[in-house]
């Protein structure tokens, strides 16, 4: 029997996230019932709201996991574990999953399950997070709830939904508030979720090779990126910053992206331990980071990307002759020591 | 270190084929008869009268275990069904919920345990059926040997259920998440598998612990050995042997490793009688490894899906296996 190669053999996850009430199961049941020919395998905390007729519904406990490895953020969702293997006896009966998770979930264990349990590494892929965001309530979840901006900094897509309850102006801060948090994520307006599937599913958001997507966004975070961020994690006084362009810039509070770009190339040897002592030590306070590197005398673009403390890696192409070579990295978490994180990128040129 | 330079024996061309047609996730004997467990709805009989395909679950089946005269299986649709050699299925009980029965497990005295969510159940011989909540969502169910006294699998340890008595259950407690859960067949000691590529065990008498660590991937498999001298354990790329011949099992030894592969054992199962270990890997290999002198004999060559189901039966005169693809054979010895 002929076997596709594993990559494209393994049954894409789209995790569905967003804070109570925001349209998750709204958006949840417009993917189901919208006529895509697709069937999907539905893990979802509550069953009831939902009901499609060829897709198969399992009920999550939403347990998460310690490692037992000395690692502090290394957390796994054991119900995933454990319902992945059960889906995969049934392979073929389903295009895809998706995973809804309960409003006040930590995204990352969902996505780290993936890179922890080989088992379930091996027969699925994490294709994207994708977060529901309310634009009128969001501003005031992400100053009480915690679970709210990291469902927003974790996002690969995140639609900004229900744009027709705010004002032009208002709908312009809270974007403003969310690219502060999460520069790099496409961002949808939507009212009642309203959005082509597409958009929301199959976007290789976790893969290597579809990392230069990001690209543009990193451009635009690079707009964004000034040097006057700094702080010590002491002074938190100024949180608002006025900008030439005449776009509200944000500071949040406690969660930030840090990015970062040189022209000079990179010395693996210095990268790869300064990157590594990195995760490892401030890995619990970075949520998701990114990266497209330039190695001395290296042919090929590295690209890279991490969840806590997991980092992935790999060759992905031959630097175009048109192409800059230049190396442009994205961290975003909370209280990130820029400073350090500056600095030590600095030191990893060849 | 093994010569791998020098030809391997095999048997591969006495296999009787045997084409599932769908992921095959257990084998087991009733007599002399094959049963495949496929992954969804059926049951496999692959008997001298021909094969013979049984639907017992509207569904994936998720958990199987078998005795001399029945299969267990227990299946998304909530459902534990039992099938004897003949065929005949009836379904035992059915979750109130309609929850996935993750787990089965066949005890003394025809005690027939099952879990789904967090509680286990067992139904004891006279029908009645007695139930117990872990701390967590059961992920592994062992009967011990002797006694009716079943081991439950959850997140920070095991939990020993003695499920005629009134006592209460006695808790062995180890940080982090307990998957498979095995005892020794002396019942001195109780294994587990665990989330993060260990196995962790307790000698029972005392409750010291065991930690039986160095391999590559998750304990997806593992069996003692006839005599109880070994426990055989897939999760890495070669078989992992763990000494239990002494009264401190394999505390303080060093794991025997052989049969070693460039793919991970995936699916392990040892000899009823001899100290034999028949070794399926990722790559779909399925080797018979003789302890004593490390000798090998192949018994189905390398195919493009992992082994994913080994079995007996028990006299030890024919082995049967089976891949995620879906493809089944036996070979009588």
């Amino acid at each position: 029997m002929p076997t596709a190669p594993q990559t494209t053999d393994k049954i894409p996850v789209t995790v569905l996230t967003g804070y109570l009430g925001a349209g998750k199961t709204t958006l949840l049941n417009r993917i189901l019932s919208e006529p895509h020919g697709k069937k999907f395998a539905v893990i979802v905390n509550e069953f009831g709201e939902i009901g499609i007729d060829n897709d198969l519904v399992v009920n999550a406990d939403e347990e998460v996991f310690e490692m037992n490895n000395g690692c502090i953020c290394c957390t796994v969702r054991g119900d995933l574990v454990r319902i992945i293997d059960g889906l995969m006896r049934r392979k073929g009966k389903f295009d895809a999953i998706i995973v809804e998770t309960t409003g006040l979930a930590d995204p990352a264990p969902v996505a780290q399950t993936f890179f922890m349990d080989e088992a379930v590494g091996a027969k699925t892929k994490l294709d994207a997070v994708v977060t529901v965001a309310d634009a009128k309530w969001l501003k005031d979840r992400l100053k009480d709830a915690p679970e709210a901006k990291n469902q927003i900094a974790f996002a690969d897509v995140i639609l900004l939904n229900k744009t027709d309850l705010v004002s032009p102006a208002e709908l312009a801060e809270v974007e403003a508030r969310i690219r502060a948090i999460n520069p790099y994520a496409t961002l949808h307006r939507t009212e009642r979720s309203k959005i082509a599937i597409d958009e929301v599913l199959g976007r290789n958001a976790f893969d290597l090779d579809r990392i230069l997507d990001i690209e543009p966004k990193f451009l635009e975070a690079d707009d964004h990126d000034h040097d006057h961020h700094h702080h010590d994690g002491h002074d938190h006084g100024d949180h608002h910053h006025h900008h030439g362009h005449g776009l509200n810039h944000y500071h949040d509070e406690d969660m930030q992206s840090v990015s970062l770009r040189t022209d000079k190339q990179l010395d693996p040897d210095k990268f790869f331990p300064w990157v590594q002592d990195l995760v490892a030590k401030d890995g619990p306070s970075i949520l998701r980071s990114k990266g497209i590197l330039a190695f001395k005398d290296d042919p090929e673009r590295f690209v890279f990307q991490g969840v806590h403390m997991i980092l992935d890696g790999d060759h992905q192409r031959p630097w175009r002759a048109d192409e800059k070579r230049e190396s442009r990295i994205v961290f975003i978490g909370r209280n990130l020591p820029e400073d350090k994180i500056r600095q030590g990128f600095a030191s990893c040129a060849a | 270190m093994s010569d791998t330079g020098a030809a391997i024996p095999s048997l591969a061309d006495r296999v009787r084929a045997v084409n599932a047609g769908g992921t095959i996730v257990g084998v087991h004997f009733l007599g002399q008869a094959p049963v495949f467990v496929l992954g969804e709805e059926a049951l496999l009989f692959t008997g001298a009268d021909g094969e013979k395909r049984i639907a017992v679950h509207a569904g994936a089946i998720l958990s199987s275990a078998a005795d001399a005269g029945r299969i267990v299986t227990g299946g998304d649709d909530g459902s534990i069904v039992t099938t004897d050699a003949a065929g005949e299925h009836t379904s035992i009980a059915t979750d109130e919920k309609r929850r996935w029965i993750d787990h089965v497990a066949l005890g003394p005295d025809g005690a027939i345990a099952w879990s789904a969510g967090k509680t286990a159940f067992v139904r004891v011989k006279s029908g009645e059926v007695r139930k117990l909540d872990a701390p967590s969502t059961v992920a592994g169910l062992a009967f011990a040997p002797k006694g009716l006294r079943l081991a439950i699998a959850h997140y920070n340890g095991a939990t020993l259920w003695f499920p005629n008595a009134s006592a209460a259950p006695e808790r062995l407690e180890w940080k982090g998440s307990h998957l498979g859960v095995a005892f020794s067949p002396d019942g001195k000691f109780l294994i587990t598998t665990m989330q993060e590529s260990t196995l962790h065990g307790w000698r029972l008498a005392d409750a010291k612990h065991m930690r039986m660590s160095g391999y590559s991937a998750r304990v997806r498999s593992l069996g003692w050995t006839a005599d109880g001298k070994f426990l055989a354990t897939s999760g890495s790329e070669q078989l992992i042997l763990w000494p239990f011949d002494g009264k401190d099992g394999p505390m303080g030894k060093q794991p025997r490793l052989l049969a070693p592969s460039q793919a991970r054992v995936s699916v392990v199962a040892c000899h009823p009688r001899q100290p034999v270990v028949a070794v399926g890997y990722a790559n779909g290999v399925v080797m018979l490894l003789r302890i004593d002198d490390g000798a090998l004999i192949l018994a189905k060559p390398e195919g493009d899906s992992p082994v994913s189901a080994l079995g007996w039966d028990s006299t030890g005169q024919m082995l049967a296996f089976g891949t995620e693809a879906g493809d089944g054979g036996i070979l009588p010895l």
